[in-house]
């Protein structure tokens, strides 16, 4: 079975490393600050202990006053996974930095996010809508999209 | 007048013979060398995750159906699996066999389409297309059999499946075991050791392991890359820890390992769906589950080894009879995330069958 | 009266017995059709004929070929109009017929609508010097195996032509590789025939038929193998269909023709392999000759088979990719043709006139040097088959019978 690692001891083990990354922890996820990301998969990928080495979604969810994006990392050498979460407050010009210089894996996956969501990635060297046409008006996946505006 | 030479940009797709689906890729050519490759998705989006905001637990099943249409089985067992662990239901054994019975034929099925158009993008004029399809269309009826559908078949449900085995589905699958391995014995005499197949697949579209993993790349793609990860032995879920089978592994990385997976692969399903077959006793077949499903608050993860990949589905709930959130992780998107690295330098030719290889789906990658 | 016009010293009897009723015919005492016209009158009456019964054979070959594909794919095929689906060719003709002639802005007009006229010209032409049967034949050409080389290389030009024409990439990929087979394939195919010739020791195709003691397949094994390579390359069937590669270039060429157009293109392609058997036949299955059954029975019975070997190659194997192509004829065919020339010639020189032992006797060595010779290459070729680690082993076990549990 994949080891679901203890957010808590995952949320020691970052703040070590990168102080004040960390905003918040259960027993399940780690919440860390938007613009930490790219820091600590950084530390996530390298460190020999955890080495997450493997992206395996990312998701961004609408909760109204904020938007939470989710990072599902898994270890495929030590089989255990871990879930990384980031809120970023606010609806207009939301941008997080992007780790497809870490994984290229997320390439599309933040772009998708960025079409349906509307949070862009900062470094990404090709952020641009990916189902929906260029110019297409909103993000429909965002809650207070209804229907396409005439 | 110096001779000039400049690169030909073409786009193939999104209506093209081979690109599986309304997908388009703008190739920059040297004469038949790629120079470079862009991928765009999106003319079959559907907002599959959008409309699932607005649907009952159970009506989103048939949502999942129509992502990877060759494959809806596991889609289905995918997402009653994030459903389950989201709401904490704990699904009958007898159910849990069938899942995985009906998940292992769908991966034939899915392997069978896979390597059939995979013979047909290199050139095969359909004549293995059509061995395949005849395979496929046997596993298609006794899909009929357990619940009157073909191809979306909205099989399983939240706890369970919706319907129990019709007897006459025995003596129906006993004869398919029976007779599979003869046919899968007679691909492989058929095209494995076919001149032309092995010069055209062997050492084309090599895929490292080092950038499979770093292109979260999944499924037969990963593994023909040499990477031992299979969700069903790494996290295995349902009875597969009870079940024996091995993974076939991959060497190099080219067309061909990928093409040998997915036949290894057909054969160690066989072997899975024997031991379902055989372990499998009566009981019920559905945890005692309301109608409208109201999962607590909170989120869920879950994935299965689909035929394509990790099929995974990320589940929010606000304690509503709807999902808040409804988010795919597709394996044939991802497994294009490294296109560009293995297509980059070769061949017109080898481009068509690299990414027939591949083996995506247009339903779920644009969902 | 002594005729004017006297290339029919060199024609068959039914041509001069049709130019002679045309001549001779009398009105009165006066003679009302000149020898021009007689000349022409009958020469046009054997060429229509001709050139129809080929069409039509060629669009019952169609239903033929589908019928037969259908059944090498485990399916029926076409079996809906008509019995057993005869008359589905006749449904194709009229749907291409009345179907609406697009084309696309900005194509060259007029090398646009040439281009299928080229294209069906040359696999027509091939019939012209082929003998259907004893002393049956439209023109008995001192060069006649030369006037096939020639004539087959011009559907390239079509290619081409159709190609540049369209403006359409695919197009002009389809036409690109088209040309580059072609010069490709032109050398092994002469040098193959360069065999044939130098045994029969003459380039008319009646003669080579008649030079046939045995059929030169069994003397020319080598020569044989690397004709039906390259002229199946110069009709683009699979296994070396890359200019139209349907998973590639979506069709190739002709990705931009519709309506008859396109009919056209595919009328010529379902004629070449007719051509192609033909010429197979007449050089090295002994033409038109054979035991009891009339001559011309013969010549159809062995075309129909050539075809239909032809259609099994088709039907069977995947495609390969175009350096390969080009990689099999300069680094394969173009040594083993040039081996075969020396041989045969060697052959020629130290039995000039064979007798019967003699010509088994070269049967032998040639069978043994082109089984030797193949095998060698498809070593060479199959990159070592057997060094990948085979598969997972699939384990034997007792099964308990599910019938009985459930």
């Amino acid at each position: 079975m994949t080891t679901v690692l203890a957010g808590d001891v995952i949320a020691r083990r970052i703040e070590d490393s990168i102080p004040g990354a960390v905003e918040e922890s259960t027993s399940r996820d780690v919440w860390v600050k938007p613009e930490t990301i790219l820091e600590v998969c950084r530390f996530l990928k390298g460190d020999s202990a955890l080495s997450f080495d493997y992206l395996v979604s990312i998701s961004a969810v609408d909760y109204i006053e904020y938007f939470e994006m989710v990072y599902h990392l898994l270890s495929m050498p030590n089989n255990h996974s871990l879930v990384l979460k980031a809120k970023c407050w606010g609806r207009e010009d939301l941008t997080v930095p992007s780790i497809t210089s870490l994984w290229q894996g997320a390439d599309f996956q933040e772009r998708e996010v960025y079409d349906l969501m509307g949070i862009s990635f900062s470094g990404h060297y090709n952020m641009k809508r990916i189902m929906l046409w260029e110019g297409f008006p909103g993000h429909p996946q965002r809650k207070d999209y209804l229907e396409s505006p005439r | 007048m110096p001779i000039r030479t400049e690169p030909v940009t073409i786009n193939l797709g999104p209506q093209h013979p081979s690109t599986h689906g309304v997908f388009r890729m703008r190739i920059t050519f040297d004469g038949e060398i790629i120079l470079d490759v862009e991928p765009i998705f999106g003319y079959l989006h559907r907002g599959s995750e959008k409309l699932a905001e607005e649907r009952t637990y159970t009506q989103v099943i048939t949502l999942t159906d129509r992502l990877d249409y060759v494959s809806s089985m596991s889609n289905n067992l995918a997402y009653v699996l994030a459903v389950e662990k989201l709401a904490g239901i704990n699904p009958p054994e007898r159910a849990m066999y069938m899942r995985v019975m009906v998940a292992e034929l769908q991966r034939i099925v899915s392997h069978l389409v896979a390597t059939g158009f995979f013979l047909n993008d290199l050139g095969a004029l359909a004549t293995p297309l059509m061995y395949c399809f005849r395979e496929r269309e046997k596993i298609l009826e006794m899909f009929e059999m357990l619940c009157g559908a073909r191809i979306t078949l909205s099989y399983m449900r939240v706890g369970g499946i919706f319907q129990d085995t019709p007897p006459e589905f025995w003596p129906v699958l006993s004869d398919f075991l029976d007779y599979m391995p003869g046919y899968i014995d007679e691909y492989e005499r058929l095209i494995t050791g076919n001149e032309i197949l092995l010069s055209r697949t062997k050492g084309t579209g090599i895929l490292s392991a080092e950038t499979a993993i770093n292109s979260s790349i999944s499924g037969p793609v990963l593994r023909a890359s040499g990477v031992n990860w299979d969700l069903r032995k790494a996290d295995p879920y349902d009875v597969y820890d009870r079940m024996e089978f091995d993974v076939p592994l991959g060497t190099v990385g080219d067309n061909y390992d990928r093409y040998l997976m997915r036949i290894a692969e057909m054969r160690q399903s066989l072997r899975i769906i024997e031991q379902c077959a055989d372990q499998i006793e009566d009981g019920p077949i559905k945890a005692n589950v309301p109608a409208l499903v109201r999962p607590p608050i909170g989120d869920a993860y879950g994935h299965v080894e689909a035929p394509k990949g990790e099929l995974g589905f990320y589940m929010v709930s606000d304690g509503s009879i709807a999902p808040y959130r409804f988010k795919i992780r597709s394996p044939s998107l991802l497994n294009l995330s490294a296109l560009r690295d293995m297509l980059v330098g070769c061949k017109l030719a080898d481009m068509i069958v690299t990414f027939g290889s591949i083996d995506i789906n247009m339903g779920e990658v644009d969902r | 009266m002594e005729p004017i016009y006297v290339p029919f010293r060199e024609a068959n009897s039914f041509y001069r017995n049709l130019y002679d009723l045309f001549a001779e015919w009398s009105f009165w005492g006066v003679s009302p059709i000149p020898d021009w016209l007689a000349y022409f009158l009958a020469g046009f009456l054997i060429v229509f004929a001709v050139v129809n019964t080929v069409v039509i054979v060629t669009t019952i070959g169609t239903w033929v070929e589908r019928r037969l594909i259908g059944r090498f794919q485990s399916r029926l095929g076409p079996n809906r109009w008509g019995p057993w689906g005869l008359l589905t060719p006749v449904a194709d003709a009229v749907k291409l017929l009345s179907k609406e002639d697009t084309r696309p802005e900005g194509v060259d007009r007029w090398v646009f609508n040439l281009a299928p006229l080229v294209f069906i010209v040359s696999p027509l032409l091939v019939f012209a010097v082929i003998p259907f049967g004893k002393n049956t034949y439209i023109a008995n050409l001192n060069i006649g195996i030369l006037f096939i080389i020639a004539v087959t290389t011009v559907p390239t030009i079509a290619m081409f032509m159709a190609g540049w024409a369209s403006g359409n990439r695919y197009s002009l990929f389809g036409a690109m590789r088209g040309v580059a087979q072609l010069v490709s394939y032109e050398v092994p195919m002469v040098l193959s025939i360069v065999g044939v010739l130098l045994l029969a020791g003459s380039l008319s195709l009646v003669d080579i038929v008649e030079a046939q003691r045995i059929p030169f397949i069994l003397l020319q094994p080598l020569g044989f193998f690397i004709f039906l390579l390259a002229i199946s390359a110069e009709m683009n069937r699979s296994p070396f269909d890359i200019v139209e590669a349907d998973s590639e270039l979506v069709a190739g060429f002709h990705t931009e023709y519709s309506g008859m157009k396109w009919g056209t293109f595919q009328l010529a392609e379902f004629i070449a392999p007719f051509g192609a058997a033909s010429i197979i036949t007449t050089l090295f299955l002994k033409g038109w000759d054979g035991p009891l059954l009339p001559s011309h029975l013969w010549f159809f019975l062995k075309v129909c088979f050539v075809w239909f070997v032809l259609l099994w190659i088709r039907a069977t194997l995947p495609r390969l990719r175009v350096d390969q192509i080009m990689g099999l004829a300069w680094k394969f065919l173009f040594p083993l043709g040039i081996l075969n020339l020396f041989i045969t010639a060697a052959e020629v020189l130290v039995w000039e006139t064979p007798t019967t032992v003699q010509l088994w006797a070269m049967v032998g060595i040639n069978w043994v040097i082109a089984i030797v010779c193949l095998v060698a290459v498809s070593h060479l070729m199959s990159d070592k088959l057997s060094t990948r680690a085979p598969l997972a082993p699939f384990p034997v076990r007792v099964r308990r019978d599910l019938r009985e549990v459930r």
